[in-house]
């Protein structure tokens, strides 16, 4: 089966993955989003998550395989893309396509970015100790106090903002992403198309926007 | 009214090109396109310059073969329009229009705006076809083919060839031209019987002759003379996915 | 000399079946060692060199286009016949073989036409197997529609592209015979010489476009099917690169033309529209099944606005003539009418030379939304041309040529009077007489090319002593192409003050202003007079830009219009010898009180076939009679 070489092929992985990464994102913004329920809210969560033990490192194996596909693939294909267009029209101009669909290579790179920063920050806690979990005092219930670590983090301008630029790439990329999976898994049947275009960038829109409203409003002070 | 046209001059395969510059006097708001471009041509002959290859053939936006991008659109700004169908009073007195050959790695420029398309007719061979014999073979009604099928064949079997496609892909990109074929003749009855090593080698043939690979822009339908629907490049996923299931499973 | 067209005798239903009984095959190991040369890639030689190479055959088949699937048959637009009677009305073989006949004026070859019906029927079985998607109903069975010339429904179609989806279902044979490398298919490269060993065709001298190469290719036969000459005229509806040269060549080394004088003028095509134009558009007949032709009765109302002109002020002039048929008339009586209408001042739009095509009572009585299904593509097209929407506002239309029924001669095989030459499609002159009727040209050319040279070429290889006797290295070929390079460097050193299409410009007006839908001596003998001159003033005073070896478009052209200057004279003389009406051949001196056309069958029942004596010599006439056994010789009546 030729799913690694093949030009169809290789667009379907890229949508399955795709697809996968979304569900990743959402599953991820509902935990996330529990850090508007205050300190009991989040880290009552990060423990329940802490405490699946081995559960979570097949699930970290399966997204890194999932992002290994997505990204070295994504990557295959454009370089693929610009080899088969080396000049250039003196006046180019675009009919339908969006900023977003021109820039997927680029806003995945800069998730991909991110997604390591985001790491080292939260997960292996290297970037700014001082206020990581493991080196702030537990919370009343004994549990690593996530939420001070989280709000003391986007409290600071520089991390906010990183996080939130990281955010509008997602919502670029999703934007884009959602609605060609319907296409490239051959479920779309035509005249649909538009209203799959849109229902997928108001997803994206929606991903998006919930994602910045976390460091938006500590940075704000909204969320203490 | 007055034109200044931007025209790319190439003069061989090899040769490096560029856009020069002709003013288009009194062109008249009935001509076609290339009729202007004919005018431009006699102008060019009579001061003994060689005048700029195009191709076109037919004149009746059917043939397939005029190629041009104007200012950026390749056939120009008419929807569903070939270049040789374009007509002058889709433009305005002192307009700059800039004509530019397709571009593409899997098309390349021959002279001026003439590029070799030798690489569709590879996608073609490659499984655009029912392996009938001529003669022998069943009445043209025995199997039935309802209507609303025989119109999506129709809408798929449309396509003209030309690679306007191609050339406003962001990828040069192939997908809906080999899409065409693919849906009509995976949607008629004579057609199944291939479906799955049809979609598998025509899809390869896009590969391999240098075309790019679809990220789902859509600008080939928006710049279709025929306006071919990017539902059949979903129609060609669907046949892609079917022809994953082994064989063994369906006989 | 008298022809002799080699039909089989006795009774023509059977003929083909005898043909086929008694023909000599090639064995199948022994027809890989065969080469066929197939130059042109249209529904006759696409179809052909698929079928050919199938069967295993070494074809090598040629077109000027960058692909085969760009051929001029892809400009047709309404349909082909077929004698199916899928509707059950009426039709049979015998009735298409006669309306073709008849529809031809009663100046074709029995045996010839009675094949055509015959397989019609085959070759709408075969487009099926291929997926061209023919119109259908709702419960899937083929839909058919009616067309000019005919009383019954006998039309097969594909919206308004039926030639587009042929031509793709013979370019996907082709395509796959040339994946199996059976088909060696050579783009963008131009016949330019036929090479005749000991008066057998052995092969051809073609120019590479896009190199300027001069090659030569052996085979042991070759066969031309390369379309139609109408170009000849200034402003036809064929393709741009639509020339006479391929056959020209074929002539000037001894094949006969055979009536090169009936040329089909089209009566719905879009009118002239100013002096810059290229080409002009044909818009399918089938639209006259709805469309009501008329002028206005006073010259007085012609700059009106349509909608102003009362109905009882119009005339519906087909109806009025042609009461059975009406506004089906065929082509030849259209475009005279019409022709008729205009000269008597009556014609509209400007420079008034056209016709109003009126779709009101239609819409009327179906809806517009029916009328947009059935030609939505020609009225959007005729929009894009004239800027006037023809669902609001009459359609305007004039007659244009469009088709040659005249072509090199052949015999029943598709066999010139060169042995090895055969010829196919409308580069021959063999089944529509005087006049096509519509929807029979893609019939013929896919008769041609998958049911007919399949079988008809067997028995002269099987005759030959052994396969590639003759091959590039003969010196033949050697002269065949320098007589090609000198040529070419000739147009190239003219270096004179005239464009090439200027030139072409100049002839084709002498003729459509001479030898076009109405002839007179008068006329024809001008025509004699001033082609010559043209011919002159071309080899002395072109100017050709650029150099032969490269791509250069100028060079091609300059070519083409060379041979038209040669061969627009045999069509005169052709037309100037025929002192008679038929068909698509008018002569003002021949007709009825009422203006129709006036046959002559005693004298001109025959084919006339030209030989080449010469530039600017009088060809010499070969006559093949004509005999009618299977139907009697009437008047042909539409009324």
């Amino acid at each position: 089966m030729n799913l690694f070489t093949s030009t169809v092929g290789r667009k379907i992985l890229m949508a399955v993955t795709g697809l996968c990464l979304v569900g990743f994102v959402s599953v991820h913004l509902l935990g996330n989003l529990s850090v508007f329920a205050g300190a009991d809210g989040i880290n009552a969560y990060a423990k329940h998550l802490h405490d699946l033990g081995p559960l979570v490192w097949i699930f970290r194996l399966v997204m890194l395989g999932l992002f290994a596909v997505h990204i070295t693939f994504g990557v295959l294909l454009y370089l693929e893309n610009r080899a088969a267009t080396p000049d250039s029209y003196a006046v180019q101009k675009s009919l339908v396509t969006t900023f977003s669909a021109k820039t997927m290579v680029f806003t995945g790179l800069i998730i991909l970015a991110f997604l390591l920063y985001h790491l080292l920050h939260f997960t292996v806690q290297v970037t700014n100790p001082e206020i990581s979990a493991q080196n702030l005092p537990l919370d009343a219930a004994m549990r690593p106090d996530v939420f001070t670590m989280v709000v003391m983090s986007f409290q600071k301008v520089f991390i906010a903002l990183v996080y939130i630029i990281a955010m509008i790439a997602l919502l670029l990329h999703l934007s884009h992403g959602i609605s060609s999976w319907v296409q490239t898994i051959g479920l779309s049947t035509g005249p649909s198309q538009d209203k799959v275009t849109a229902i997928g960038k108001i997803l994206a829109i929606v991903y998006g926007l919930a994602y910045i409203a976390i460091p938006l409003f500590i940075l704000a002070r909204i969320l203490k | 009214m007055d034109l200044t046209l931007h025209v790319w001059r190439q003069k061989g395969p090899q040769d490096k090109g560029k856009l020069e510059t002709y003013p288009a006097k009194n062109v008249s708001p009935d001509m076609s396109f290339l009729e202007m471009l004919d005018e431009i041509n006699d102008g060019l002959i009579r001061q003994g310059k060689d005048p700029i290859a195009f191709d076109h053939d037919c004149r009746e936006g059917i043939c397939g073969m005029c190629s041009s991008v104007v200012n950026g659109r390749p056939h120009g700004k008419q929807e569903k329009t070939t270049v040789c169908q374009l007509h002058m009073r889709q433009y305005n007195d002192g307009d700059e229009i800039f004509i530019e050959p397709w571009r593409a790695k899997a098309f390349p420029v021959q002279k001026d705006l003439i590029v070799d398309r030798t690489s569709l007719d590879v996608i073609m061979q490659a499984g655009g076809y029912v392996s009938c014999h001529t003669g022998g073979v069943a009445d043209a009604n025995a199997l039935l083919i309802p209507k609303p099928v025989a119109d999506y064949a129709m809408d798929a079997a449309e396509c003209i060839g030309c690679g306007a496609c191609i050339a406003a892909c962001p990828n040069s990109s192939a997908m809906l031209f080999t899409s065409a074929k693919v849906a009509q003749l995976a949607a008629l009855p004579q057609g199944k019987a291939e479906a799955r090593e049809r979609v598998q080698a025509m899809s390869q043939a896009i590969l391999d002759e240098g075309f790019g690979n679809c990220t789902n822009h859509y600008e080939c339908e928006a710049a279709c003379p025929k306006g071919i629907s990017v539902k059949f490049i979903a129609k060609l996923n669907r046949e892609y996915l079917k022809s994953m299931i082994p064989t063994s499973t369906i006989a | 000399m008298i022809l002799d067209g080699k039909a089989p005798t006795g009774q023509v239903d059977t003929s083909w079946d005898r043909y086929r009984e008694d023909m000599k095959l090639v064995n199948p190991s022994n027809k890989r060692k065969y080469k066929i040369i197939v130059v042109g890639s249209g529904l006759a030689g696409g179809a052909g060199a698929a079928s050919l190479g199938e069967l295993g055959y070494n074809v090598d088949c040629f077109c000027y286009q960058d692909s085969p699937r760009r051929a001029h048959s892809i400009g047709a637009q309404g349909g082909i016949n077929a004698a199916k009677n899928y509707p059950s009305d009426g039709d049979s073989i015998y009735r298409l073989f006669y309306d073709t006949v008849k529809g031809g004026d009663f100046r074709s070859r029995e045996a010839d036409v009675w094949r055509l019906a015959q397989v019609s029927n085959n070759i709408i079985d075969q487009c099926v197997a291929q997926g061209v998607p023919f119109a259908r109903d709702y419960a899937g069975y083929l839909d058919n529609r009616s067309f000019g010339g005919a009383q019954v429904s006998r039309t097969f179609y594909a919206r308004g592209q039926t030639g587009q989806q042929l031509l793709l279902g013979a370019y996907s044979a082709l395509s796959r015979q040339i994946k199996n490398k059976a088909v060696t298919m050579h783009p963008r490269t131009e016949m330019l010489d036929l090479v005749v060993v000991d008066g057998v065709a052995k092969g051809i001298t073609v120019r590479n476009l896009m190199t300027g190469e001069i090659e030569s290719h052996w085979g042991d036969a070759v066969i031309l099917a390369t379309g139609g000459y109408v170009n000849v005229f200034n402003l036809s509806t064929n393709a741009m690169g639509s020339s006479v040269t391929a056959i020209w060549k074929a002539v000037k080394k001894g094949a006969y033309m055979a009536n090169p004088c009936y040329t089909q003028i089209h009566p719905t095509c879009i009118p002239v529209h100013g002096e810059h134009q290229s080409k002009l558009t044909l818009m399918s007949e089938s639209l006259r099944n709805d469309g009501r032709i008329w002028v206005p009765k006073n010259a007085a109302d012609c700059e009106k606005h349509p909608s102003e002109i009362p109905e009882d002020a119009r005339d519906y002039y087909l109806e009025r003539k042609y009461p059975s048929y009406g506004n089906l008339a065929p082509r030849d009586i259209s475009s005279r009418s019409a022709k008729e209408a205009c000269d008597a001042d009556l014609g509209v739009g400007p420079g008034k030379r056209g016709v109003y095509l009126d779709f009101k009572d239609a819409i009327a009585r179906v809806s517009e939304k029916t009328i947009a299904e059935r030609y939505g593509n020609l009225f959007d097209m005729y929009e894009k041309i004239t800027d006037e929407n023809g669902y609001e506002r009459p359609m305007r239309i004039y007659p244009a040529p469009h088709y040659n029924m005249g072509g090199l001669w052949v015999d029943y095989e598709c066999s010139s009077n060169i042995p090895g030459l055969f010829v196919l499609g409308e580069a021959n002159f063999s089944v529509h007489g005087a006049n096509r009727l519509g929807a029979s040209a893609l019939m013929q050319g896919l008769a041609d090319g998958y049911f007919v040279i399949p079988y008809t070429i067997a028995p002269y290889l099987a005759s030959l002593k052994s396969p590639g006797e003759v091959r590039e290295d003969h010196p033949e070929f050697k002269k065949a192409a320098e007589d090609v390079e000198t040529r070419t460097e000739k147009l190239l050193s003219i270096k004179g003050k005239k464009s090439v299409s200027e030139i072409q410009k100049e002839l084709g007006n002498v003729m459509w202003e001479n030898v076009g839908m109405a002839r007179s001596k008068e006329s024809l003998e001008n025509a004699l007079q001033l082609i010559p001159e043209i011919r002159d003033e071309f080899w002395n005073n072109v100017n050709v830009t650029g150099d032969s070896k490269d791509l250069n478009q100028q060079l091609e052209n300059a070519g083409r219009v060379a041979d038209f200057l040669e061969f627009a004279e045999m069509l005169t003389e052709d037309a100037l010898n025929r002192e008679e009406s038929c068909g698509g051949h008018f002569r003002t001196e021949h007709q009825t009180d009422e203006g129709e056309a006036m046959r002559d069958d005693e004298n001109f029942s025959y084919v006339a076939a030209w030989e080449f004596k010469g530039t600017g010599v009088k060809p010499e006439l070969h006559k093949e009679p004509l005999k009618f056994e299977r139907i009697k010789l009437a008047v042909r009546s539409y009324k």
